[in-house]
């Protein structure tokens, strides 16, 4: 069947919103819900992370998520096990992303067949390089149907940019600005160059803005960049023991779609 | 490979203190066996497994460092650097009653003796000189005991560079000399809460640290860790302890080759230099020697290659203390540092290939090690450092043996833990 990926960017231009939170976190078992919760208040596109215990492209808020997801007993087998049937629930693309480690240790190949026999769409893997990638992994995702998205910087030169454009798949993640995750900066630290510049490069592949998204205006700001935006260390932090899951989810997204 | 030059005229120089013709006149490795690929990796160990983030700065890294260091300026800022301030060579000591002890011949080369304590310092003098040519302003880095802090922090005053430091917490409250001697010399020491508040945990911090900051900062990696070119600047960096020890071996015993060289080893960038120009000289038994811990099978141990598995941490593909899951596991030794999970590229494929043995010592015996080289021969030794000398207790050595112990650093730091300890 053909990639959802594929099929968002083919049928929704812009305002695509992206998700990330870490599985396992707030509790073990919320994974299921979080994803049918964030289809059903109108996200386009989950990123389910991974937890691992030393996440260094990471802020402070999924640090916390990931080491908590830990102790609650989150792994990549118990992970599969919870997204055993969530095809029969929700219909949103879905993305894995985490660390190469605990992928690696899993097994690349058993990794892939996996998350092909489940319905995930693509992995984003910030840690394998390109080179790597290209070299020992790219026919493996290929053969099923997985999308590897890369990722890009303000710093990313011209010619790498083309050579990420080529070999990645699905989008390409361009990171707003130099940092880890959830760095809090503002709309006006954004480098609007550097936006303006990849939004006139003609990449094959759509573009989504991430690093730095929380909330309306900076999800809006991005989108007149790129065919949308990614919001992680907000959505994390946006749990609350008091609320449900189902009030938490519902809450942040309309504070970022619906809002005024 | 081409043999390391040793004539009588250079001993001369060398006797008056002047390092031989350059550390850098490395030899040409014809044989790549133990050397780093282009691609950085060292066998199957090694490469750069960083995030895009980090891409720009390690890629400027590894496409000047070679022309830099190779460079006839760098090279004499370096070795006008290591003579006159760092205090090299450090001298190779015969240890006479410890010899006489163990019924060999036992030589200590004298780390523990340059500026500030430990070989640390022959590392960033490298990098804060690298640093400069690359333009950098700001310099990071990671410490576990303290003592590449202090060596980062050193340098930095030296040259009027910002200067900060990430520093486990626990690390913090257990090696606090060091932290106010890093403090005085104008660094900023950050402490670091997450995970097990050592070493891993302030390396994660320290590679945040660089993605935030990715135009204006250098990172001084302390060991033969993290991404190429890390793992073989830091080696080349290291590589003068060979350099001297096969000089001054020749002079003093006739051969530049030992019977053996042991070092401790946790990244193992003391044993990395140590063994640097022995590499390719297959008839010098090279042992790093692994924190233990409690003991390899009580879990709380340091002792990576006994107890680990091929992973990815740190950029670095290398032997790692991990669980099925990939999640990497708590070190622990008695000595902040070797507290780490992983150990660098070349020494797991050193251990792969059998090129070098690697033992491991408890921090019971280490204690016993540091009070024996104590008593014996009036040196009180870095923790780390008396790894090397508890494996002492554990191979079979003959009479005529030389054996050369690297003694990477000065007991000075660690003198609460013996007072608390040993009950002086």
């Amino acid at each position: 069947m053909k990639n959802r990926i594929n099929h968002l960017f083919e049928t929704k231009k812009e305002n695509i919103l992206s998700v990330y939170f870490t599985a396992g976190f707030p509790e073990l078992n919320s994974t299921v819900e979080i994803i049918q919760q964030l289809e059903k208040n109108g996200v386009d596109l989950i990123e389910i992370g991974i937890p691992f215990s030393d996440p260094t492209a990471d802020g402070p808020t999924i640090q916390r998520s990931s080491e908590i997801a830990l102790k609650n007993g989150m792994n990549l087998n118990l992970l599969f096990e919870q997204l055993q049937h969530i095809r029969k629930s929700v219909n949103i693309p879905l993305i894995l992303m985490g660390y190469f480690n605990p992928v690696y240790q899993f097994g690349i190949t058993r990794f892939c067949e996996k998350c092909a026999e489940i319905g995930i769409d693509g992995t984003i893997l910030p840690d394998l390089p390109l080179d790597e990638f290209e070299q020992e992994y790219k026919p493996v995702f290929q053969q099923n149907n997985l999308h590897i998205i890369l990722l890009i910087t303000p710093q990313t030169s011209e010619k790498r940019i083309r050579q990420i454009d080529e070999a990645g798949t699905g989008f390409i993640y361009m990171v707003s600005s130099s940092s880890t995750t959830g760095a809090g900066k503002k709309v006006e630290d954004f480098q609007r160059s550097y936006f303006e510049r990849i939004k006139n490069s003609n990449l094959k592949n759509p573009q989504l803005i991430g690093f730095g998204i929380s909330d309306k205006e900076t999800f809006e700001n991005a989108c007149k960049y790129a065919s949308g935006a990614i919001i992680g260390s907000a959505f994390v932090k946006s749990f609350q023991p008091e609320y449900s899951i189902e009030k938490s989810v519902s809450d942040f997204v309309k504070g970022i779609i619906f809002a005024h | 490979m081409r043999k390391l030059k040793i004539n009588k005229e250079e001993y001369q120089i060398f006797g008056i203190k002047k390092l031989p013709s350059s550390v850098f006149s490395l030899p040409t490795f014809l044989n790549m066996k133990y050397q780093v690929n282009e691609k950085g990796y060292y066998g199957e160990f090694g490469g750069a497994w960083i995030p895009e983030m980090m891409y720009t700065n390690i890629d400027e890294l590894k496409c000047r460092y070679l022309e830099i260091i190779e460079s006839e300026e760098f090279k004499k800022e370096f070795d006008l650097l290591l003579r006159d301030y760092v205090g090299r060579p450090s001298p190779l000591y015969f240890a006479g009653r410890l010899s006489e002890h163990y019924g060999t011949n036992i030589y200590l080369k004298r780390e523990d003796l340059n500026h500030t304590g430990s070989h640390k310092l022959n590392n960033t003098i490298g990098q804060i000189l690298l640093a400069q040519k690359l333009g950098k302003t700001r310099i990071i880095a990671e410490t576990g005991a303290g003592q590449h802090g202090v060596a980062t922090a050193t340098v930095c005053a030296l040259k009027g560079l910002e200067c900060i430091v990430y520093m486990g917490a626990l690390d913090v409250s257990r090696q606090e000399p060091n932290v106010k001697k890093m403090k005085m010399l104008g660094a900023m020491v950050v402490p670091v809460h997450s995970g097990n508040k050592t070493l891993k945990d302030a390396t994660n911090e320290a590679m945040r640290d660089w993605i935030n900051n990715p135009e204006d900062t250098h990172y001084i990696i302390g060991s033969v860790v993290g991404p190429h070119p890390y793992p073989d600047m830091v080696a080349r960096f290291q590589s003068v302890i060979s350099t001297e020890m096969k000089i001054q071996l020749k002079e003093q015993t006739g051969s530049e080759f030992p019977t053996r060289i042991l070092a401790c080893v946790g990244g193992g960038s003391n044993a990395a230099g140590a063994f640097y120009h022995f590499l390719d000289d297959e008839q010098v038994e090279l042992i790093g020697v692994e924190a233990a811990g409690k003991g390899i099978e009580t879990g709380e141990t340091a002792a990576t290659l006994a107890v680990g598995t091929p992973g990815v941490l740190h950029a670095s593909k290398t032997m790692l203390m991990q669980n099925a899951d990939g999640q990497i596991t708590e070190p622990y030794s008695i000595s902040a540092g070797l507290d780490y999970p992983g150990i660098g590229p070349l020494h797991a494929h050193l251990h792969k290939t059998g090129r070098a043995k690697f033992l491991s010592a408890t921090d019971e015996v280490v204690l016993q090690s540091v009070l024996l080289l104590t008593q014996k021969e009036g040196i009180i030794p870095a923790l780390e450092s008396a790894h090397a000398l508890a494996a002492l207790e554990k191979i079979a050595m003959k009479p005529e043996d030389v054996n050369v112990i690297n003694l990477s650093g000065s007991g000075s730091k660690d003198m609460e833990t013996y007072l608390d300890y040993f009950g002086y």
